[in-house]
C-alpha cells in the first residue's frame, strides 16, 4: 500500500500525464530531494525555487493567469503566513474581475503537529484557510483520499489548498490506488529514490488510473447511532480508533465523519448524521478560538437546535502561541485520545 | 517635486542610461541618440502626433474622472495624470492580444495612458469610475483605474502595492515555456519598491539559466502618498537594484515621450530577442496628488509632459496650436458624452455579491451547501 507521500507523488505523476499539469515547484521540491517529505520526488515537471514563499505563491498565480496548471508547495504551513494577502488575492481575483480571470492553481503544504516539530513545524492552517474566500480547502486522512482529492484539486478551475497532515505522510492506507502494484516493496523499488547518488535515477511509474473525490464531499468512516464525531486529517485516524474502542469495550456506537473538504464542506452529511444521533463532537488541531469547528457548531445550533440531545462540543488546539517541543507541552496543546474519549462519554451521558 | 527637480531627474536619467548598463557597447550608442533633443527624428512624424493625441485623450479622461468625483458621482479617484509620456508608449508598443502568445501587462493604478493607447474605450473607464454594472473590468466592484481586460492580457489591477511584480513572474514563465517571444510587462511606483515583492521579482526573473522575459519598470514620481522619496532610499537609483542581479537596467526621463518610446522599444526588442529581463526606471510627475483623498488638485510645480511635448511638436511645426486645441475639444466632448451614457446605465444588484465567488457560481453561499 502506498503511503501518503507516495500517493501524492502518484497523483502528480498522473496529472502530468493526463491533466496538463505543467509545473510542480517549491523549496527543495525538485531533484535531488523531491520535497522534505519526498512527495514530489522523481516528477518530470518539479523544480526548486528560491527560498521565497511570496514568490512561490505569486508565481503560481501568474502561471494560472496564463492558463497553465501548476502545483506550488509551501514547505511547511508554518511559513505560509507571510503569503496570506497573496492567498487573499488569489481567492478574490475571480470575484474582483467579475468572473473574468479564473486561477486554477493548487497550493499544497504540510500541516499539524505529531512529529515533535516544536513551535515552527507544528502549526495548523485549516481554520485560517476557511477564512480565505474563493479557495477550496481540502485535507485528506488516507493515501487514497490524498490521491483522489489532489486530482480534483488540480482539475478544479478555482484555487485549491491541499493540506497534508505531516504526521500521516509515512502512514499507509488499506485501499490500493487504481493501478498501484499490490506489493508495497515493488512500489518502493519503482518510485522511491535510492539513498546516495540519484543523478541517474528515474522512477518507473506504475500505470495509475484516475480516481476522483469530489471536493465538498465527506465520508462516513464509522457508522453509528449515539453520537456524531466530525474530524479531518490526522485526528480522523484517532477518531476511528476511538470509535472502534468504544464500540468494543463500552458498547457505544459512534458515527465518524471524515470531512475531507474544509470548504466547501459537506453540510448534508453532517446534518443528516446529527439529526439521527442528536449529539456532536468536532475534533481538530487548529487553535480553539474562532476555530472552523465553531462555524459548524453554529450551523448545527441554528438548523438542528430542537433535535439536539446534548450541547455540541469542540475539542481543538489550546489557544496558546505555539506548540512546545517537550512531549508534555505538545500533548497538553493538541487534542489527545483520552480527552476525546472522555468528552464522548460526557456528551452521551448528558440528558436534555 | 519641483519643476527644477524634474529637470534634474531628466539629466540624471541621461547620465544613468549612459553609464551603468550591463550590455554597455550596444546600448551606449543607442542611449546617446535617445538622449539627444533631436531624438524626435527617430520616430515618424505620424507616430509623434499619435503619441500626443493619445496623451491628451488620456489626460482628458483622467480630468473627467476627477470631475465625476467632485460632482459626487463616485466615491474615490486615483489615476495617472502626469504619467502619460511614459504610459502611452507602453500601450503602443505592447503586443496586444489574449493568452501567453501575447504580452501580459501587470499594471498599477496609474496606467490609464497605457490602456488608452491600447484602445480602451473612454466609457469603460468611466463605467469603472461610476461603478456601473456595465463596467467591464470589475462590474462595479472596484476603484477607478483598477482595470482588467483579459482580451488584451491586462491582468487585474489590485490595491495591495507591489503584488503584481510577483504575479508577473508566472505569466513570464508560461510565455517562456511557449516560446513565442511574448513578454510580461510590470509597472508600479517608487515607494512600493520597498516591498519584498519587488525583490522577489528581481530574484526570480534573473536566475541563471532560467531568466524570464520581463520588462520590469518603476514609475518614480518621487512620492508615496505624502512621503517623499528623499529619506526613504539609500540606493542612488532604483535601477541600481536591478543591476545587482545582472538585469540590464536604465533610467529614463518619463516626462519625455520620445525618450520613453525609444527606450521601451529597445528594451522590448532586447527581451524578445534574448528571453532575458530588462529594467527601466522612469522619472515622472504626479500632477493631481496621490488621489481624491488628498483633494486631487492640480499641483502646478511639476513638469507637465503634455505641455512640454505640445510645445516641442509646435516648434517642430508638426502640429499647430489649433490642432492641439481641437484634440482637447474632441476628447472633452467624447468624455462628456460617455459620462452621460454611463450615468444612465444600471448599477450592480445587491444579490450579485454571490456571483463569481467560485467558477461557474457553484458553492458561493454556504447557507445553500
Ligand atoms: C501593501 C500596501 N500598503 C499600503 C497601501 C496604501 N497605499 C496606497 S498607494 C501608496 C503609496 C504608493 O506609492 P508608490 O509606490 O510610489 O506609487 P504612487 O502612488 O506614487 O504611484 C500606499 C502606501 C497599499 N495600497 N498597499
Ligand atoms: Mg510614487
Amino acid at each position: 500500500m502506498a503511503n501518503m507521500a507516495q500517493a501524492i507523488r502518484l497523483a502528480l505523476h498522473y496529472s502530468e500525464k493526463n491533466l496538463q499539469l505543467k509545473d510542480v515547484f517549491g523549496q527543495d521540491a525538485g531533484a535531488p530531494l523531491g520535497g522534505v517529505f519526498t512527495a514530489t520526488q522523481g516528477l518530470k515537471t518539479s523544480w526548486n525555487t528560491p527560498l521565497d514563499e511570496r514568490g512561490i505563491i505569486s508565481m503560481a498565480m501568474g502561471i494560472a493567469m496564463a492558463g497553465d496548471r501548476c502545483v506550488a508547495e509551501i514547505q511547511f504551513c508554518d511559513y505560509i503566513f507571510n503569503t496570506i494577502d497573496l492567498l487573499k488575492i488569489a481567492g478574490n481575483t475571480l470575484w474582483c474581475t467579475n468572473g473574468q480571470y479564473q486561477l486554477p492553481m493548487t497550493v499544497m503544504t504540510p500541516v499539524g503537529a505529531g512529529i515533535r516539530g516544536s513551535v515552527y513545524h507544528s502549526h495548523s492552517f485549516d481554520s485560517w484557510a476557511s477564512r480565505i474566500q474563493g479557495w477550496k480547502v481540502v485535507m485528506p486522512s488516507t493515501p487514497l483520499d490524498a490521491y483522489g482529492l489532489l486530482l480534483s484539486a488540480i482539475k478544479d478551475p478555482n484555487p485549491v489548498l491541499f493540506l497534508k497532515p505531516k504526521a500521516l505522510m509515512r502512514v499507509r492506507g488499506d485501499e490500493l490506488i487504481p493501478g498501484e502494484p499490490a506489493d508495497e516493496k515493488e512500489l518502493k523499488a519503482r518510485i522511491d529514490a535510492p539513498i546516495g547518488d540519484r543523478s541517474k535515477w528515474k522512477p518507473e511509474w506504475p500505470g495509475v488510473q484516475d480516481y476522483w473525490i469530489e471536493i465538498g464531499k465527506g465520508k462516513i468512516t464509522r457508522h453509528g447511532e449515539q453520537i456524531t464525531l466530525v474530524s479531518w486529517g490526522r485526528h480522523l485516524l484517532l477518531a476511528n480508533e476511538i470509535a472502534d474502542e468504544l464500540k468494543q469495550h463500552d458498547g457505544i456506537s459512534v458515527e465518524v465523519i471524515d470531512l475531507r473538504s474544509i470548504y466547501p464542506y459537506d453540510w448534508e452529511m453532517i446534518k443528516s448524521s446529527v439529526a439521527k444521533t442528536g449529539r456532536l463532537l468536532i475534533v481538530n488541531e487548529d487553535t480553539e478560538v474562532t476555530n472552523f469547528g465553531e462555524h459548524l457548531i453554529y450551523r448545527v445550533v441554528q438548523e438542528l437546535f430542537y433535535e439536539l440531545l446534548a450541547r455540541p462540543r469542540l475539542i481543538a488546539g489550546k489557544n496558546v502561541p505555539g506548540i512546545g517541543l517537550h512531549p508534555n507541552l505538545e500533548d497538553a496543546t493538541v487534542p489527545q485520545k483520552s480527552e476525546i474519549k472522555s468528552a464522548i462519554l460526557e456528551i452521551i451521558r448528558e440528558v436534555p | 517635486m519641483s519643476y527644477s527637480k524634474s529637470m534634474s531627474a531628466k539629466s540624471d536619467g541621461k547620465k544613468k542610461g549612459l553609464v551603468k548598463i550591463a550590455n554597455k557597447k550596444q546600448v551606449q550608442t543607442k542611449s546617446k541618440d535617445t538622449a539627444k533633443s533631436d531624438s524626435l527624428a527617430q520616430i515618424p512624424d505620424k507616430t509623434l502626433i499619435q503619441i500626443l493625441d493619445l496623451m491628451i485623450k488620456s489626460r482628458v479622461l483622467e480630468e473627467r474622472l476627477i470631475k465625476i468625483y467632485r460632482a459626487g458621482e463616485s466615491y474615490f479617484w486615483i489615476g495617472g495624470p502626469g504619467e502619460e509620456a511614459w504610459g502611452v508608449p507602453i500601450g503602443m508598443l505592447a503586443r496586444k492580444g489574449e493568452g501567453p502568445k501575447y504580452d501580459f501587462l501587470h499594471l498599477h493604478y496609474r496606467c490609464t495612458p497605457t490602456l488608452i493607447a491600447m484602445g480602451m474605450d473612454m466609457k469603460d473607464s468611466i463605467r469603472l469610475m461610476m461603478n456601473r454594472v456595465t463596467d467591464p473590468s470589475t462590474g462595479g466592484r472596484n476603484f477607478s483605474n483598477h482595470y482588467c481586460f483579459p482580451k488584451m492580457n491586462i491582468a487585474p489591477v489590485t490595491s495591495p502595492i507591489e503584488v503584481q511584480y510577483g504575479i508577473a513572474l508566472g505569466t513570464a514563465h508560461a510565455q517562456k515555456r511557449l516560446g513565442d517571444n511574448a513578454i510580461s510587462i510590470v509597472t508600479g511606483g517608487d515607494a512600493g519598491t520597498a516591498e519584498g515583492d519587488f525583490a522577489s521579482c528581481l530574484i526570480w526573473a534573473s536566475r541563471k539559466g532560467n531568466e524570464l522575459p520581463m520588462l520590469i519598470t518603476v514609475q518614480n514620481n518621487y512620492w508615496g502618498i505624502s512621503t517623499s522619496y528623499e529619506g526613504q532610499h539609500g540606493e542612488s537609483a532604483i535601477a541600481d537594484r536591478a543591476r545587482g542581479f545582472n538585469i540590464r537596467a536604465r533610467v529614463v526621463n518619463g516626462n519625455d515621450p520620445v525618450e520613453s518610446y525609444i527606450a521601451l522599444k529597445e528594451e522590448m526588442d532586447y527581451i524578445r530577442r534574448t528571453g532575458k529581463p530588462s529594467f527601466i526606471e522612469s522619472k515622472v510627475s504626479r500632477l493631481y496628488g496621490h488621489s481624491s483623498a488628498s483633494g486631487a488638485n492640480f499641483v502646478g510645480n511639476e513638469e507637465d509632459c503634455i505641455k512640454s511635448f505640445s510645445e516641442k511638436l509646435i516648434s517642430r511645426k508638426l502640429v499647430t496650436e489649433k490642432d492641439i486645441k481641437r484634440m482637447w475639444e474632441t476628447y472633452e466632448a467624447e468624455a462628456l458624452k460617455a459620462t452621460e451614457d454611463a450615468r444612465a446605465e444600471g448599477v450592480p444588484a445587491a444579490e450579485s455579491i454571490w456571483d463569481h465567488v467560485y467558477a461557474n457560481n457553484e458553492n458561493s453561499d454556504w447557507r445553500k451547501f
